[in-house]
């Protein structure tokens, strides 16, 4: 029985160890890639527009309500021992650092993660990979750059948004529902807001985005087994790069602030 | 202008090639046939580099394409063309994207250029008019065309097929054996195929090579493989379930 535990657990470690180390190999071979002609600026638009831009809804409505939600809970709260005044501080402090960066990295991994994985997987067991190394391209450069660089740099652009989304949601609420004075909000909102709040929140998106667009990636790139196995491949991606999300958060938030 | 000499691949316990040593002279077209699993497309992609060896080499013009650094591997790749089981068309690009991608990527040919070659390319294996569709719209027979039209748009010396005829019904193989013939007489290219597909081995071989267990038992011409000796060969092309070659997962009692 403990033996059972013991050799599932060992499993798990093993899996774990084993997954790292192949993200680590293929992002040290697809940043090789980087500096390599062509440079596939159409390629890259088109991967900003479907993971940064088609994205941007779902960031939207996602940041609006944690604001809202935030702003009613601290409120509530914070009324028991009268320090309802500090809503727009505790909003403005949790979206910059924390919540925007996370929950669009989480937000963009189920949305775009899921179809990159998808479509990559699918093109590895359609032998459409293969066909783009006859075809002398390499399939690191053609497909992993463009989206690499996507997730790197849309998913802080997607974070600048959903923060300042997210401050106005609490806004809409402390001023529209608990009639709180707007320039006491924003006062508030101004007054323990650091620069380095919000570039480092935006240097933890970039993060996310990165290693979102590196696992999802690779996950297809060695899809096996068919439709199945691009099933598969689409659910370890998403598992792998949420979990890759919110640990390297708290090392990332350790670190930087 | 290809030699494959002692090549060795397994996977896992799996022993698929068993030291494969197979000449093939320019001009020439060559079919390896072979069951199902017996790894036929594992040599090919062998050929061209998609898979590395355990041991043994290949030879592409006196090049061994299996010791190439990945930057010399991608210009001896420059040389061929090929043809995939499924056709592996790009399903996001549209079919005259797919045919000149080629051009487009290594040789920056503009749009409008390449639009015109991929037309012309397209004729060349009797397509006209399909250039704006885009692959899912495209017919088994069609898409296995448009993969034809792809590999040869920038005039290979080597065109590889990987079962070109699989998956088509009687007529549309035979128009696809033809088209085979036909290129090879136009292009002057040397061609290597895989197939279980007798009535095609036949048609579009110079000389037919039989893999079996991991090795190249025979090779001859199309009339002496049809006259072998080779209890293995004979039954083979006969299709017989009875003989020597064991049928993978059926046991004889």
């Amino acid at each position: 029985m403990i033996k059972k535990y013991i050799e599932r657990l060992g499993r798990l470690v093993s899996f774990f160890i084993l997954e790292a180390g192949g993200i680590v190999l293929f992002t040290a071979r697809t940043l090789r890639q980087l500096f390599t002609i062509p440079f596939d600026a159409k390629l890259i638009i088109l991967q900003m527009l479907s993971i940064g831009v088609r994205s941007f809804p779902v960031v939207f409505i996602t940041s609006i309500f944690t604001g809202m939600v935030f702003a009613l809970q601290t409120y509530t709260g914070f009324k028991r021992f009268g320090a309802e005044s500090m809503v727009g501080s505790v909003v403005a402090l949790s979206m910059t650092r924390e919540l925007g960066p996370v929950l669009t990295g989480l937000i963009v991994t189920g949305r775009a993660g899921a179809a990159i994985a998808a479509e990559i997987g699918t093109m590895r067991v359609t032998e459409q990979i293969d066909a783009l190394e006859t075809l002398a391209t390499n399939p690191l450069k053609y497909l992993v750059i463009p989206r690499f660089l996507a997730g790197l740099f849309m998913l802080p652009a997607l974070t600048v948004l959903s923060d300042i989304i997210g401050i106005n949601g609490g806004f809409i609420v402390t001023a529209g529902i608990y009639k709180m004075s707007s320039s006491l909000y924003w006062r508030k909102v101004w007054d323990y807001l650091e620069l380095g709040d919000f570039y480092n929140g935006l240097i933890k998106a970039a993060f996310f985005g990165a290693s979102m667009a590196l696992i999802c990636c690779y996950k297809g790139f060695y899809t096996q087994g068919g439709a199945e196995g691009v099933g598969k491949a689409t659910t370890q991606a998403v598992v792998l790069a949420s979990m890759t999300i919110l640990v390297s958060d708290y090392f990332l938030s350790a670190w930087l602030f | 202008m290809i030699e494959i000499k002692e090549l060795y691949k397994s996977f896992g316990q799996k022993k698929v090639l068993q030291g494969v040593d197979l000449s093939i002279q320019k001009g020439e077209s060559m079919v390896i046939i072979g069951g199902s699993g017996s790894g036929k497309s594992v040599l090919i992609k062998h050929i061209i580099g998609l898979l590395r060896p355990d041991k043994g080499s290949v030879f592409i013009e006196g090049l061994d394409v299996t010791k190439l650094n990945e930057k010399d591997l991608y210009k001896v790749r420059k040389k061929f063309g090929m043809l995939f089981q499924g056709a592996a068309l790009f399903d996001s690009l549209r079919v005259w994207e797919n045919v000149s991608f080629f051009l487009i990527r290594h040789r920056g040919i503009s749009e409008k250029k390449a639009k015109e070659i991929a037309i012309e390319k397209l004729r060349l294996v009797g397509l006209v008019g399909v250039e704006d569709l885009m692959p899912a719209e495209l017919s088994g027979g069609m898409r296995k065309r448009v993969g034809l039209a792809r590999a040869i748009a920038h005039d290979p010396e080597i065109l590889l097929y990987d079962e070109p005829t699989t998956g088509l019904d009687p007529i549309m193989a035979d128009a696809i054996n033809d088209l085979i013939v036909d290129l090879k007489k136009k292009l002057n290219v040397t061609s290597v195929a895989i197939t279980h597909d007798m009535h095609s081995a036949y048609k579009i071989a110079d000389r037919i090579a039989m893999l079996y267990e991991g090795q190249i038992i025979e090779t001859g011409t199309p009339d002496e493989i049809k006259n072998t000796s080779n209890p293995v060969v004979r039954q083979f092309i006969t299709g017989s379930a009875k003989g020597p070659i064991k049928i993978e997962g059926v046991t004889d009692e």
